[in-house]
C-alpha cells in the first residue's frame, strides 16, 4: 500500500489518496498555453462554459416538459412558460444558448483555419472539432423536435426524408427512423431520448476527447511559430516569465479566458432578457399539424448556408451536394497541401480563398433565409457553385504556395 | 505460456462479438414500427361524395390525401401521361394521391384559379392531375395502394388498377 501518514490538511489528506497535486500540475499549473495568442483562442472555453449553461438550463426544462404529441406543445408553451416559477428564464436561455453556442462554433473554427491550427500533428484537433460540430447539429435539431410546433413537425418531416436518398427512393429507412409513417408519438419520443441522453453523453466524451488532442500538439500561435515548449517551460519555472514563450493554463491563461467569457456573457443575457425571439421562431407557437405546411419552412440560421447548398439542385444532385457539404469541412487537413502553419494573410492565394469562403457562407446563410424565387433563386445556385469551386481550388492554389 | 489466457480472450471476444450482432438486432427491431402503426394504415373513402373542382384533404397513414374530382377542363388539358394518373369510377376521373411534395415531403398548396399546385418549401409545381410540371420534385404526387370496391376506395391495399399503375410506371409504391 501507499504511503499514509496523519495529514496536516484535508489538502495533504485528499493528495495521499488521489495525488491531487499530481493531477492539478498536469492539467493546469503544468499546461502550457503560449503567450502570443489573442482573445479568439478564448473560444473554446467560452463554447465550454456555454455547453454547461445548456446542459443546467435542460435539467431544469426536463422537470416540467412532456414528451407526448398531445401535451409536449402546452407543456413548453403553458406550463413552462406561463406556470412554473422562472420556466420562461430556462426556456430563453436554452434557446439562445443553443444560438449562440453554434456562433462561437462558427468564429472556433474559421478562427482555426485563418490560423492553420489544423496542421503538422494538429489533424485529430480538427477531426474531433468537427465531430463536435457534426454531434450539436444533431443535438440542436432532436431538441428543436421537441416543442412540437409547426416548424418542429415539418423540420422532423423534411430532415427525416433527406434519409430516403432522392431516386433511391429508401422510405423503409425513412420510417424505420421515425417509428411511424409520419412523425408521431415513436418519433417524438425517441428524439427526446437522443436529445436529454445519449447525444449529451456522446458530446461529453467528444469534448474530453477533444481537449485530449491538444495535450501533445499545443495550442497554435498568431505567428504559426513552432518552438520547444519544454524550453519554453523550463524558463518559466526558473522563473524567467519575461522571456519564456508560455504560461501555465490555470491560473493565468483562464483569467483571460475569464475576461473573454465576461463580456461574452453580458451579451448572452442581454439577449436572454430582452431579444430571446431571435431565437423563437413564431411558426413553432402553432402546435403541429400534420395536414398544413407552413408556407415557409427554413431552418434556424445556423444550418441555412447547408440548406442552401441543397435548395437550388435537382433532388438527387441537390442531396448529394447536401451530403457533401455536411463533411467537406473534415477534409481540409488533408486538402491543404501547403507546408506552411501560418496566419492566411502571409499565405498569398489562400488569404484571398478563405475571405471568399467566409463571405460565400454568409451569402449562403442570407439566401437561405429568403424564398426561393426569382433573382435570390439565382445568387443561391451561384453561391453555391462557388462554395464547390473553393474546395476543388483548395488542394491547388495550397499546393503552388511558396514555403515561409 | 499464455494459450490459456488467449484461449480465455478469444471465449470471452467471441461470446461478445455474438452478444453485440444479437444486441444490434434488437436495437433494429425496437426502433422498427409498431404492429399497432401497421395496422392502422387503412382508410376506406366514397368517392362519389366529392365535387368537381374541389380539392378535399383526407387522411391516410398520417399524411395527407388529396382528391380532387377532374373538371371537363382539367381532363381536356390532360396527356394521355396524365390520363393514366386518375382514377375511373362511373366514367367520372378522380385525382387521388398522397399530398407530399416528393421532393422532400412539405404539402404543395392548390391554387384555384390556376387549377394546379405549388409547394412553398423549394419552389416545385404540380398540374391538376398532380403529374410535376417545375423541378426540384423528380415525379408527380404518388398514389397510395388502392382497391376499388363500387364507388368505394380503400386505401391501404393493392388492388388490380394499383398494380397496373406500378407496372407501366405511373407512380412508386408508397
Amino acid at each position: 500500500m501507499a504511503r499514509i501518514e496523519n495529514a496536516k490538511s484535508i489538502g495533504e489528506w485528499l493528495d495521499q489518496r488521489l495525488a491531487v497535486q499530481t493531477l492539478k500540475r498536469v492539467l493546469q499549473t503544468e499546461y502550457w498555453i503560449p503567450k502570443n495568442i489573442n482573445f479568439l483562442w478564448a473560444m473554446g472555453m467560452v463554447l465550454a462554459a456555454t455547453f454547461g449553461i445548456l446542459l443546467v438550463s435542460g435539467i431544469f426544462l426536463l422537470m416540467y416538459y412532456n414528451p407526448s404529441t398531445d401535451l409536449a406543445f402546452d407543456s413548453v408553451n403553458y406550463t413552462i412558460m406561463t406556470e412554473v416559477g422562472y420556466g420562461w428564464l430556462w426556456r430563453h436561455i436554452h434557446g439562445v444558448g443553443a444560438s449562440l453556442v453554434f456562433l462561437i462554433i462558427y468564429i472556433h473554427m474559421f478562427t482555426g483555419i485563418y490560423y492553420g491550427s489544423y496542421k503538422k500533428g494538429r489533424e485529430l484537433i480538427w477531426l474531433s472539432g468537427m465531430l463536435l460540430y457534426v454531434l450539436f447539429s444533431a443535438e440542436a435539431f432532436s431538441g428543436y423536435m421537441l416543442p412540437w410546433g409547426q416548424m418542429s413537425y415539418w423540420a422532423g418531416m423534411v430532415i427525416t426524408n433527406l434519409f430516403s436518398g432522392g431516386s433511391l427512393h429508401a422510405d423503409g429507412l425513412v420510417e424505420w427512423i421515425r417509428g411511424d409513417y409520419v412523425p408521431a408519438q415513436a418519433f417524438l419520443s425517441r428524439f427526446f431520448m437522443l436529445h436529454v441522453l445519449l447525444l449529451p453523453l456522446v458530446i461529453i466524451g467528444a469534448i474530453v476527447f477533444h481537449f485530449g488532442t491538444l495535450r501533445i500538439p499545443h495550442v497554435n500561435n498568431q505567428d504559426g511559430e513552432d518552438f520547444d515548449f519544454n524550453e519554453a517551460a523550463e524558463l518559466y519555472k526558473n522563473g524567467q516569465k519575461k522571456e519564456s514563450k508560455v504560461i501555465p493554463f490555470s491560473p493565468v491563461f483562464l483569467s483571460k479566458d475569464v475576461f473573454v467569457m465576461g463580456i461574452y456573457f453580458v451579451l448572452f443575457f442581454y439577449l436572454v432578457f430582452y431579444h430571446f425571439e431571435f431565437a423563437m421562431d413564431p411558426v413553432n407557437f402553432d402546435p403541429a399539424d400534420g395536414l398544413k405546411t407552413p408556407t415557409h419552412i427554413y431552418p434556424e440560421w445556423y444550418f441555412l448556408w447547408s440548406y442552401e447548398v441543397l435548395r437550388p439542385f435537382s433532388t438527387n444532385v441537390g442531396l448529394i451536394a447536401f451530403a457533401i457539404a455536411q463533411v467537406i469541412f473534415f477534409t481540409i487537413p488533408f486538402l491543404d497541401r501547403s507546408p506552411n502553419v501560418a496566419p492566411a494573410n502571409r499565405r498569398g492565394l489562400f488569404h484571398l480563398w478563405f475571405w471568399a469562403m467566409l463571405v460565400d457562407m454568409l451569402v449562403l446563410t442570407f439566401m437561405g433565409k429568403l424564398p426561393p424565387q426569382g433573382i435570390w433563386s439565382t445568387i443561391g445556385l451561384v453561391a453555391a457553385l462557388v462554395f464547390f469551386a473553393l474546395w476543388i481550388a483548395l488542394p491547388i492554389i495550397t499546393k503552388s504556395e511558396k514555403k515561409l | 505460456m499464455s494459450t490459456r489466457r488467449d484461449f480465455m480472450g478469444m471465449a470471452l471476444g467471441g461470446f461478445t462479438a455474438l452478444g453485440a450482432v444479437g444486441g444490434l438486432y434488437a436495437a433494429k427491431r425496437t426502433w422498427d414500427p409498431l404492429p399497432s402503426v401497421k395496422a392502422a394504415g387503412f382508410t376506406t373513402l366514397d368517392l362519389k361524395d366529392y365535387k368537381e373542382g374541389e380539392l378535399v384533404t383526407e387522411k391516410w397513414r398520417g399524411k395527407p390525401i388529396f382528391v380532387l374530382k377532374q373538371t371537363k377542363e382539367m381532363m381536356a388539358k390532360a396527356t394521355e401521361k396524365d390520363k393514366k394518373r386518375l382514377i375511373e369510377v362511373d366514367g367520372a376521373h378522380y385525382m387521388v394521391c398522397v399530398g407530399l411534395c416528393t421532393h422532400l415531403g412539405c404539402i404543395p398548396g392548390y391554387r384555384k384559379d390556376t387549377q394546379d399546385f405549388l409547394c412553398a418549401c423549394h419552389g416545385g409545381m404540380y398540374d391538376a392531375t398532380a403529374d410535376v410540371t417545375k423541378a426540384p420534385p423528380p415525379r408527380g404526387l404518388d398514389i397510395p395502394p388502392f382497391k376499388l370496391n363500387g364507388t368505394k376506395i380503400a386505401l391501404g391495399v393493392t388492388g388490380p388498377e394499383y398494380e397496373k399503375m406500378l407496372a407501366d410506371g405511373t407512380t412508386l409504391r408508397v
